[in-house]
């Protein structure tokens, strides 16, 4: 230290003191790609096989057999006085029309314990089927045309190999005779897999065959959409307020503290709140969308509004300074100038709040959204339920028909968040622009 | 900052010497005492005693000055010496500043600013900005001229409003190389044409006067240039106050000049003048380069 002016060492010994550190820096960096390549790869492995097993699993919810039958609309079930009255034609029994097809397939089955193992054949909403086309078209009465009608469900386990015939008969959905008549059918090619219109278009059912995702998507959409129009503007709202306008002291600071944890509180008891609240306070009704919205609403909105707000305070002050600076008052600066540069994040934080909201099952089964209901609803009051708590109805169920609407339910619910995602990407991109 | 005026005492000696067969103060700093003469006949701007203070910092002491019509004043000074803090209470630009306090009195056309009655939405149209950074609205480069007569109400129609756009970019010089292409964003352009966007969006509402916070700092001396020379045609219709950091800049430009150092404004004076005959000591060393 007594010579200050001078270099503590060399140029060469610096230098080889970096080189011996080179290595080691290097090493530290190679290191930390393998690690995260690792978890990349495992992460995608356990991806594509969850996928892959859903989608093994769903794909039969979308194919459900059916059988043909040569169906007579006999006048004399049907509408016995000829006077066509449209209450006669939906109160008629339509299961006869079923049996009585069945039965001139197989006309060598005869007695009572026969003719309904034969009838099990079909699934019990094939009368639902014919009395549609009744009803559409009293024109068919009294004629005869082949109609392919929806199978029994333990039909459909069979045909899509679920069913061990090795097993003896007593163990098996089918009996022997069940067997053999479904054979026949099959070599007759009067038993076919067709795309399953059922499970897309009806609601919940207690018969696999019959039961449909269609009540729990638009029961999801309601939600959803309600969702949407209450915690959007409430939250950009919010965010601009406390962002914007609040003054900074110790209530905003509370305030702000409060909004992060709330981001953290455990979903259930925003159901909790919403029973409480909503329904027995407020007396909505039960199993509706819209209190389903609500409860959703007071959970997506932290994120929301923490996106928002980290969207608006990424706007550059320049840009405020010009508006300003202009003669803009406050607010026309921040609809004008600030909320347009901030919307894309605020989306963001939209999108992954409505993702959350999708896959949200918890809080709606305390508001009594995880009721059986068959009826798709027609209105935010209607008692619906979600796609969400379809899968865990349908998971939850004893037949083995409600495994495989399980995952297709799943594959529904995934198709529609990559829907709902994907518009909310395009509508950000159009916002994004350049400053 | 009290340490302001300690720091400079103690190089410097309450005495006078003699230089350019004028005085030269050689005083410590006191609040409010500005050498040269502060008031111009019929002033457009009237400051007295302005205070402002960042909550403790006391960032502008007692500075009083008069800005005439017509006219170029520029404001020198060190970094952080509250040029910038000043110009900002003209159009009360500080209002936006979580903390900020301003006191003392700042008369335009001799009405208070500050006043109650004063609108500060009507104030800035009075009184335009440009800032230091060209910050063009990410919008198309009509938009960003026509955006302050749209929110003032200024144009009855669209001709008379494309009218404005076509008068503003005509005069900020920048007509010819953007009028065919209105559409594009204003960020589009060359960060000197962003700047004389900036001016034709400022002169499109029309004001009384132009606060330019360094406006050529971005910019490349070409660039420079014709923005100093907008600044001189553009004197004939507005006041102007501009700050800038180039000593160069203030005697070509300005025909008043102020000198700002540690929150105290020091010396006013014609701008020939003050460069060739600083009164202040403070500000001779500025000027000739002894620091800042």
């Amino acid at each position: 230290m007594n010579n200050t002016n001078k270099p503590i060492r060399s140029a060469q010994e610096t230098q080889a003191i970096v080189e011996r550190g080179l290595q080691r820096r290097y090493w530290a960096e190679r290191r930390f790609r393998t690690y995260g390549l690792a978890a990349v790869v495992a992460g995608m492995s356990f991806l594509v096989y969850l996928f892959f097993v859903i989608f093994s699993n769903g794909m039969g919810a979308f194919r459900q057999t059916q059988v043909r039958l040569d169906v007579f609309y006999d006048p004399a079930v049907i509408d016995p006085s000829g006077n066509r009255n449209r209450d006669d034609l939906l109160a008629a029994d339509y299961q006869a029309l079923v049996r009585a097809a069945l039965k001139a397939k197989f006309p060598e089955v005869e007695g009572r314990a026969a003719t309904r193992e034969l009838s099990r054949l079909a699934s019990g909403s094939a009368s639902f089927d014919l009395q549609k086309r009744v009803v559409a078209d009293p024109g068919l009465i009294g004629k005869s045309e082949p109609v392919w009608l929806l199978a029994s469900d333990a039909v459909d386990l069979l045909k899509k190999g679920h069913i061990d015939r090795a097993l003896p008969a007593e163990q098996r959905p089918l009996s022997d005779q069940q067997l053999q008549w479904t054979d026949k059918l099959s070599a007759e090619g009067a038993l076919a897999l067709k795309f399953n219109t059922t499970f897309l278009t009806h609601g919940d059912s207690r018969e696999p065959e019959k039961a449909g995702i269609w009540g729990a998507v638009v029961g999801s959409f309601f939600t959803l959409i309600l969702t949407l129009l209450l915690s959007f503007p409430i939250g950009v709202a919010s965010a601009i307020y406390l962002e914007e306008f609040a003054r900074k002291n110790r209530w905003t600071d509370v305030i702000e503290v409060n909004i992060n944890n709330l981001a953290a509180v455990p979903s259930i008891v925003f159901g909790l709140l919403g029973l409480a609240v909503f329904i027995a306070f407020f007396g909505l009704p039960r199993s509706a969308p819209l209190v389903g919205a609500m409860v959703l609403t007071l959970l997506t909105l932290p994120t929301i509004i923490i996106a928002s707000r980290a969207a608006l305070k990424a706007v550059p002050p320049s840009i405020r300074e010009a508006a300003l600076g202009m003669g803009a008052s406050k607010i026309q600066m921040v609809m004008h100038h600030v909320l347009p540069l901030a919307m894309p994040g605020m989306l963001t934080g939209t999108i992954i709040g409505m993702a959350r909201a999708l896959g949200e099952s918890a809080p709606l089964l305390m508001i009594g959204m995880v009721a059986f209901i068959v009826d798709i609803p027609k209105g935010v009051t209607d008692s619906a339920t979600v796609l969400p708590v379809q899968v865990y109805l349908w998971s939850d169920s004893p037949e083995r028909g409600f495994t495989e609407k399980t995952s297709g339910a799943i594959i529904v619910l995934l198709a529609f968040l990559v829907v709902m995602n994907t518009t909310a990407v395009i509508l950000r991109k159009r916002f994004e622009r350049r400053w | 900052m009290e340490s302001a005026v300690e720091l400079t005492g103690v190089n410097v000696k309450p005495s006078a010497r003699v230089s350019n067969d004028e005085v030269v103060l050689d005083a410590p700093i006191e609040a409010g005492k500005t050498v040269g003469n502060i008031t111009v006949a019929d002033p457009i701007f009237s400051c007295r005693d302005v205070d402002v203070y960042y909550g403790a910092k006391h960032a502008i002491k007692k500075v009083g000055i008069d800005v005439a019509k017509s006219q170029v004043l520029a404001m020198i000074g060190p970094s952080g010496c509250g040029k910038s803090t000043f110009l900002r209470c003209l159009n009360r630009m500080n209002d936006t500043i979580e903390g900020a306090r301003v006191e003392g009195s700042i008369l335009l056309d001799g009405k208070d600013i500050h006043d109650k009655k004063q609108d500060v939405v009507q104030l800035r149209a009075r009184v335009g900005m440009v800032f230091q950074k060209p910050n063009p609205f990410p919008k198309s480069i009509y938009e960003n001229v026509a955006y302050g007569p749209r929110i003032h109400g200024l144009a009855g129609d669209r001709v008379e409003l494309d009218e404005i756009v076509h008068n503003s970019l005509q005069r900020a010089g920048l007509w010819e190389e953007v009028k065919d292409r209105l559409a594009h964003p204003g960020t589009s352009l060359s960060g000197g044409q962003q700047q004389r966007l900036c001016i034709a969006r400022t002169i499109a509402v029309n004001p009384e006067v132009i606060l330019m916070d360094e406006p050529c700092s971005a910019l490349d001396p070409i660039a420079t240039a014709r923005i100093e020379d907008l600044m001189e045609e553009l004197r004939q219709s507005y006041a102007i106050v501009i700050v800038t950091h180039s000593m160069q800049q203030a005697a070509r430009v300005s025909q008043r000049t102020a000198y700002f150092h540690l929150g105290d404004l020091i010396e006013v004076g014609e701008t020939d003048r003050i460069f060739t005959n600083p009164r202040h000591k403070l500000t001779e060393d500025y000027i000739t380069g002894r620091f800042g």
